[in-house]
């Protein structure tokens, strides 16, 4: 229970259908620290005191037994970790996936099952169902396309997913603070979180240097030139992790024509930027790739493919290749912005059929 | 079964008898102590006969007793009230690794208003070598300041020899006697110390209400300024009806701890010996220390504590482990890492500490919710403590 109206609501859906519930919270994150950040407000902010209150307002409510659990290191050592050294290393993570697979659904589910649950229930936008004659369980999107966290989630394994409960897969968001409204729930009418909930107003870079700062470490000086795909310089910049694929803003750079990041080289501490045409990419391979609804292919498929979470997924070719973890996705048309670190994943229609990281 | 609640070192309910003294302490003597009237008059009678009861509890003069908020006021006016006169720059304390936050943060304060602090490792019989304490001692030091006995552990503090190592090197000498009192005989004049701290709240009194013994002649600098209640040591109205229960859960427990027939200790080891006998891997920490007889730490060898203190609280038994944050999740314990358990392990420990609502059968049926938890846990995760 996040203290927002989504798990709120799963916990009354449930208790409304007589199971036995336990409400829990995730300490993530130490609010006490980088409060450079947080301009004296924590609000908006995971696992702030606010969230926890309002989570513990809503068992209350409800007289369902609660518990803040903490998962700090944890966190830290398999999401904020691997999430900074990946922005020093040219790629633009997925948080909320990297806490997905190593955190919520692993960590937190063995505590559950520690404390006697059977199943973990989130308020996450995506449908499950166990299919008899495959033996698998299947993820579809949520209904409300506009809220679906399918991308986020295709790091399940079939052993994850069969502990794991989505009651809000068949609902809009409007329909679950409506649902929020008549459990009374004090919680119906707050807004929704923002996509990063570490990162205060989504300044990831300014995360980044403060997390230095607090480590006692200067930042891996990665300062350097902005140039051209020719190699030509166009300007300076303040480090490769303030950038990612695509971005237009914050170059400070004025020619005739818009400028885009096209890649990062961390090694030459190189930015290079060109024109959206450049940006332009047919295939992509994906690497660690998970299979959800479908065993891992032997032959290509079709389907459609999502790059990052805002993009409408596009249609595709599966091929799989000589490693198994791989799968290489071809474009019937260029995509915009392909970018290293992101999440390419698997869809058939709503069928969630897989992902991988993008190398 | 009704909940059992194993957790006397948290807080106790306030008991029937401090009740019986409370109830009417709130509605019949509500005057102002500080009053000239007689409703102030019996208000100050309340307030002294309290503050008597305070002083045998302690085998002090009653005019050495200050009552305070708590045990964290206690400490914080016993630190920096000791410190700030004059000045803390430049001035030395020795503490322990072991003591609770209340007296760490004072102590860390300090140093960021120029004092330099020594804390003393303790080992892992979770008691402070009294020649360490000697040992950091230095021409500058102006207190010691030393736990009676450890909220998370119960190990008891050589405060005799302490005192008198402090008498010696004529430093102040503060305790930290929150867990102590209650629990155990005390005598400020045998221990030595100058200044020691009791809390009403963990000895069957309300919260709100504490104690700071002073000796006579101490000088403390007070943490507010206000009127000069409290012999100046402690400006605002007095909460007589927080000292009536103090006083009167005082002399409870004085008489209590008379009592030789009983065996304080007795539903404590039969705790121990049940775990032990019954879990795979359970190990007492500091098992061989000199301990307060309620108190059990408890290490549980590939057990997270944190689920295993969730399960037991689903089947109706309040346990504790580690510390609270602001949010309520449980840090790792500082204690356990003072005395040599890693992180990791310090995760797996579970503190139980009894009072006196509990008895044999609860302590049996709280040895078999243990058994199965901690079995259920192991089988799921066998090697989750050692593999992180």
């Amino acid at each position: 229970m996040s203290g927002g109206v989504d798990s709120s609501a799963v916990a009354g859906l449930l208790q409304r259908r007589g199971e036995r519930i336990v409400g829990m919270t995730m300490q993530l994150w130490n609010q006490r620290r980088l409060p450079e950040l947080s301009g004296g407000e924590a609000t908006g902010r995971c696992c702030s005191l606010d969230d926890v209150y309002d989570a513990r307002y809503v068992a209350e409510q409800l007289q369902i037994p609660y518990y803040v659990v903490n998962f700090e290191s944890r966190f830290e050592q398999n999401v904020i970790k691997p999430f900074i050294s990946e922005y020093l290393a040219g790629r633009t993570p997925v948080p909320c996936t990297l806490c997905n697979n190593f955190v919520k659904f692993d960590e937190f589910l063995d505590m559950a099952a520690g404390i006697g649950a059977e199943r973990v229930a989130t308020g996450h936008y995506a449908r499950l169902d166990y299919n008899s004659e495959t033996g698998r369980y299947e993820m579809r999107r949520g209904v409300d396309s506009s809220k679906d966290q399918t991308y986020f989630l295709f790091g399940l394994t079939q052993e994850q997913l069969s502990r794991t409960l989505f009651p809000l897969g068949d609902l809009r968001k409007a329909e679950v603070r409506d649902l929020a409204r008549e459990l009374g729930l004090p919680v119906a009418e707050k807004p929704d979180s923002q996509e990063i909930c570490f990162v205060p107003n989504g300044d990831y870079a300014g995360f980044i240097d403060a997390y230095f700062r607090e480590q006692g470490v200067s930042p891996t000086e990665t300062v350097g030139e902005i140039v051209d795909t020719s190699g030509r310089v166009m300007g300076e910049h303040g480090g490769v992790h303030h950038f990612t694929v695509g971005q237009r803003r914050g170059l400070g750079i004025a020619t005739g024509e818009p400028l885009y990041v096209i890649a990062t080289e961390p090694a030459q501490k190189r930015v290079i930027v060109g024109r959206n045409d450049d940006l332009l990419r047919n295939s992509l391979t994906a690497c660690d790739v998970n299979w959800i609804s479908i065993p891992p292919i032997v032959t290509e498929v079709r389907a459609q493919v999502k790059i990052r979470n805002k993009h409408n997924a596009a249609e595709a070719t599966l091929y799989p290749t000589s490693d198994a973890s791989r799968t290489e996705v071809r474009f019937d048309d260029p995509q915009r912005a392909v970018t290293p670190g992101q999440a390419a994943v698997f869809y058939s229609g709503d069928l969630v059929l897989g992902g991988g990281w993008i190398q | 079964m009704h909940p059992c609640y194993f957790d006397h070192n948290a807080t106790t309910p306030v008991c029937p008898e401090v009740m019986d003294a409370l109830i009417p302490a709130l509605t019949d003597v509500f005057g102002n102590a500080s009053s000239v009237h007689h409703f102030g008059q019996l208000a100050k009678q309340k307030l002294e006969a309290a503050r008597r009861q305070v002083a045998e509890m302690l085998r002090c003069h009653p005019s050495e007793v200050a009552f305070v908020s708590g045990g964290t006021e206690a400490n914080n006016l016993a630190i920096l009230g000791s410190l700030r006169r004059g000045g803390a720059a430049g001035k030395h304390i020795v503490t322990t690794a072991i003591e609770h936050p209340a007296v760490l943060n004072p102590c860390g304060q300090l140093e960021r208003e120029g004092a330099s602090v020594t804390y003393v490792r303790v080992g892992a019989s979770g008691i402070v070598d009294p020649d360490d304490v000697r040992r950091a001692l230095r021409p500058e030091t102006v207190l010691i300041t030393v736990m009676h006995a450890n909220n998370e552990l119960g190990t008891i503090q050589p405060l005799k020899a302490i005192g008198e190592i402090a008498r010696e090197a004529e430093v102040m000498f503060h305790s930290d006697g929150v867990q102590a009192a209650g629990k155990m005989p005390i005598n400020v004049n045998e221990f030595g110390v100058d200044a020691y701290s009791v809390s009403g709240h963990k000895f069957y009194a309300p919260k709100g209400v504490g104690v700071l013994y002073v000796r006579k002649g101490t000088d403390l600098e007070p943490l507010m300024l206000g009127g000069h209640h409290e012999r100046d040591r402690r400006p605002g109205t007095e909460n007589v009806p927080g000292a009536i229960a103090l006083g009167r859960a005082a002399t409870l427990a004085r008489e209590c701890l008379e009592q030789d027939s009983v065996n304080p200790g007795a539903l404590r080891d039969r705790l121990e010996n049940g775990i032990r006998h019954r879990v795979d891997g359970a190990r007492v920490n500091c098992a061989g220390s000199e301990r307060l007889p309620n108190t059990s730490n408890i290490y549980f060898e590939g057990v997270q504590g944190e689920p295993l203190l969730i399960a037991l609280d689903l089947k109706g038994f309040a346990v504790s482990s580690g510390s609270a944050c602001s949010s309520g999740a449980v840090e790792p314990s500082h204690v356990l890492t003072a005395i040599g358990l890693s992180r990791e392990d310090a995760r797996c420990c579970l503190r139980f500490s009894l009072g006196r609502s509990n008895d044999a059968a609860q302590v049996d049926a709280l040895i078999d919710a243990v058994a199965q938890s901690v079995a259920h846990l192991q089988r799921l995760a066998p090697t989750t403590c050692l593999t992180h």
